[in-house]
């Protein structure tokens, strides 16, 4: 039997003090999987992205979710990424004054230690890195910077891309990784995202556009709307509802 | 409730336990609390000091009883009782001005504890010590060595007996004795310090270090520290504070002189981890200091690094008169204020000279209650043809119950000078911490990561292994209770 890698249950949950954005929400996610979670804008996409990696301001109310057998909602951010979920940020945040290549190393190690691995020296390090850059057609310079400080958007994704290639997560969430980036930058993104799927891990994708799926092609895609999924199928949703909008779910759903 | 935690986690950064904060029992020679004549005399008799230096602390006694403590910084603490200060005290054994044999062991002792290497056998390559304890100088390392090339580091109260004329030309040449109130009460009072003398065409071989230590209750430490580069030399000199956590407030009104002749540079560095008092704001040191350097001759350099982390009071503006044609100042600070800490410090960089230039980065950074203010004053006067300024000054708060503050003075005259200056505040956000921690780093390491990169600029001045003591200081300091 294949490994279930995420299984969310009945799962509700709210910004603290603030309405209820999920509301009963089920999915299973096995290992080997590509997953597309689409839908209209506020429909929830981002805050479960949130909520599963442990963002401070979002609170569980009910369900569950479990993730390698762990139940997420006891773990800080910082242990469910160590256990393997990775995601990447719809925006990500410039930090001034670190260096890329020391954050890198200091996010890789600290993860090895987490499973009582041996921490990289830099030189050891440096040549895992590279080996990574190759598959995002990414400048050696690129590590000299400081972590996301004046990276246009696209370099700002690919470097999302390159830190999921080397931590090796067991779970990926994509956060409109698409979005803001030229047909060059989506290729680079998509061959990392293909680079990294094997048969023990899995992918979640959040996406407006059915563009990324043409690179990516997901096993299964969800409709989320008004924190539920109320419509799942395979890779021919996405190009249906790209044709015809959301409006077929009211035909599907009545 | 994962929101009001994290955020709890912001406002409430205690700093944890101050590691310094031990008191080593010694017999001293102290004397009784007070202020007057006859307690500079005595300061000036046990010292054996030649006439002179007698006479240049009653003239500064005189001055300093006309003065009244200023109040334009952005500092609130009841008026120090300088009536209730102890003005000398020193341990009772001999000190080791020649041989370690001779120290008192429990000050030996108090300095392995400090991390202070002292002992012969403990000595660091490359960096020469002098050890102050409470009024005294108890240790010096490295001095014959020095010596054989010209170098003379050692205590100022013995260069006041040894070198008594270069004592008379440079002391109170940089920061007269009316220059401010404090500097008058430590040109009256001050008790020792270190004395550097680089003779022409030399490059200081090892790092020049002094570490000041308050031991006892009730006693403040006035410590005069004088240095000089002549032609084309070159020294860089450390300097480490650290005091033992009582409940009451102590007194450090410390003076420092620096002179640099044509073509020689001065890098002097420093990190202020003296006591802060705790986190209700009891006990801690007020520090007062007055630290100027003049750079007189032409194409000279004085570059101030400070890491300010300590102190309940911090009052200080490392200077530089830009006096010699193209010569050069800079400051770098970088200034940690948690708790109930407040701070006013910052710099003057007063342009005399032609094509004269100056650099300053101060970083600023405040959590719990603290108050952190940067102050600094660019002058060019009419002859200062082609000076330039460059001024950065950035501030961090950390949590909401804090307070930064800039406040910038420039006065320029003519016009082939420039001065230019860029500000800002920022804060750590929930959004910065929680990126961090989704990549598997922890809170408080997302948060020293943050610190760090914004000190970078600052950190990357300081001297070697240093910059690493610096960084871990500062995560020390804004450790939280976590949990």
């Amino acid at each position: 039997m294949t490994e279930t890698i995420l299984e969310v249950k009945n799962l509700e949950a709210n910004l603290e003090d603030g309405d209820k954005i999920l509301k009963g929400l089920n999915l299973t996610i096995k290992a080997g999987e590509v997953h597309a979670i689409m839908g209209p804008n506020g429909s929830g996409k981002s805050t479960l992205s949130k909520i599963l990696s442990g963002h401070p301001a979002y609170k569980v109310s009910s369900g569950s979710m479990n993730f390698l057998g762990q139940d997420l909602n006891e773990l800080e951010a910082n242990e469910r990424a160590n256990l393997g979920l990775f995601l990447a940020f719809q925006y990500p945040l410039e930090i001034a004054g670190v260096n890329n290549l020391e954050f890198l190393r200091m996010a890789y190690n600290s993860k090895q230690k987490y499973h009582g691995l041996e921490e990289a020296d830099p030189l050891d390090f440096d040549d895992l890195v590279e080996s990574k850059l190759e598959i995002l057609s990414m400048k050696n310079d690129f590590l000299n910077r400081n972590l996301n400080e004046g990276f246009s958007g696209g370099e700002k994704k690919k470097n999302e891309i390159l830190q999921m290639l080397i931590l090796e997560p067991k779970l990926v969430v994509l956060d409109e990784i698409d979005s803001g980036l030229d047909i060059d930058a989506l290729k680079a993104v998509a061959n990392g995202i293909n680079a990294y799927k094997n048969a023990g891990n899995a992918v979640l994708m959040i996406t407006h556009y059915q563009r990324l799926l043409d690179y990516v092609v997901p096993d299964q895609v969800h409709v989320l709307s008004e924190g539920r999924i109320v419509l799942s199928g395979k890779a021919d949703l996405a190009l249906e509802l790209e044709k015809k909008g959301y409006d077929i779910l009211n035909a599907k759903l009545s | 409730m994962v929101e009001t935690k994290s955020n709890s986690i912001l406002e409430n950064l205690n700093s944890q336990d101050y590691k310094y904060g031990f008191t080593t029992e010694l017999e001293t020679d102290s004397f009784p609390k007070g202020l007057s004549e006859e307690v500079i005399s005595k300061i000036s008799q046990i010292k054996n000091e030649p006439e002179f230096m007698l006479e240049f602390r009653l003239k500064a006694y005189k001055a300093f009883l006309k003065m009244s403590e200023p109040e334009w910084a952005l500092l609130n603490y009841p008026k120090i009782d300088l009536q209730d200060v102890i003005y000398y005290s020193a341990p009772k054994k001999k000190t080791g001005k020649d041989s370690l044999d001779e120290v008192d062991p429990e000050i030996l002792k108090t300095y392995e504890k400090l991390g202070i290497p002292i002992g012969e056998q403990k000595r660091l390559e490359g960096i020469a010590v002098d050890a102050i304890f409470d009024s005294v100088s108890v240790a010096n390392t490295h001095k014959k060595a020095l010596a054989e090339i010209g170098i003379i580091f050692c205590s100022i109260s013995e260069a006041i007996q040894e070198h008594p004329d270069l004592i008379k030309k440079y002391i109170g040449s940089v920061v007269p004795h009316t220059d401010n109130y404090f500097a008058a009460l430590n040109s009256a009072v001050f008790s020792d310090g270190t004395f550097i003398y680089i003779p022409a065409n030399t490059k200081c071989p090892l790092e020049l270090s002094t570490n000041f230590r308050i031991n006892t209750k009730g006693s403040g430490q006035f410590e005069r520290t004088l240095i000089i580069c002549d032609n084309n030399s070159y020294v860089s000199y450390l300097e480490g504070c650290t005091a033992p956590a009582f409940d009451e407030n102590q007194l450090h009104a410390a003076v420092v002189e620096l002179v640099t002749l044509d073509n020689s540079e001065i890098k002097y560095s420093t990190v202020q981890n003296w006591y802060a008092g705790d986190e209700n704001g009891k006990g801690g040191i007020y520090n007062f200091v007055t630290k100027r350097g003049k750079c007189a001759g032409k194409n000279s350099k004085i570059s101030w690094t400070q890491v300010e982390t300590g102190s309940a009071i911090t009052w200080k503006y490392p200077s530089c008169i830009l006096l010699g044609d193209n010569s050069i100042g800079e400051f770098y600070s970088v200034a940690l204020t948690n708790n109930m800490q407040q701070a006013d410090t910052g710099t003057k960089m007063i342009h005399i000279g032609k094509n004269t230039k100056s650099t300053i980065i101060s970083k600023g950074i405040s959590a719990g209650k603290s108050s952190n203010t940067y102050r600094g004053l660019v002058k060019m006067g009419e002859r200062a043809k082609g000076a330039r300024n460059y001024t950065q000054c950035d501030s961090m708060l950390i949590g909401s119950h804090c307070r930064a503050s800039t406040v910038p003075y420039i006065e320029v005259e003519g016009d082939s000078n420039r001065v230019e200056h860029e500000a800002s505040t920022s804060k750590i956000s929930e959004e910065q911490l929680f990126y961090l921690q989704q990549r598997g780093i922890s809170l408080e390491s997302a948060i020293a990561l943050i610190i760090s990169g914004f000190c970078k600029d600052v950190f990357k001045e300081l001297p070697g292994e240093f910059a690493a003591e610096a960084n871990q200081l500062m995560s020390l300091k804004l450790e939280n209770s976590v949990g």
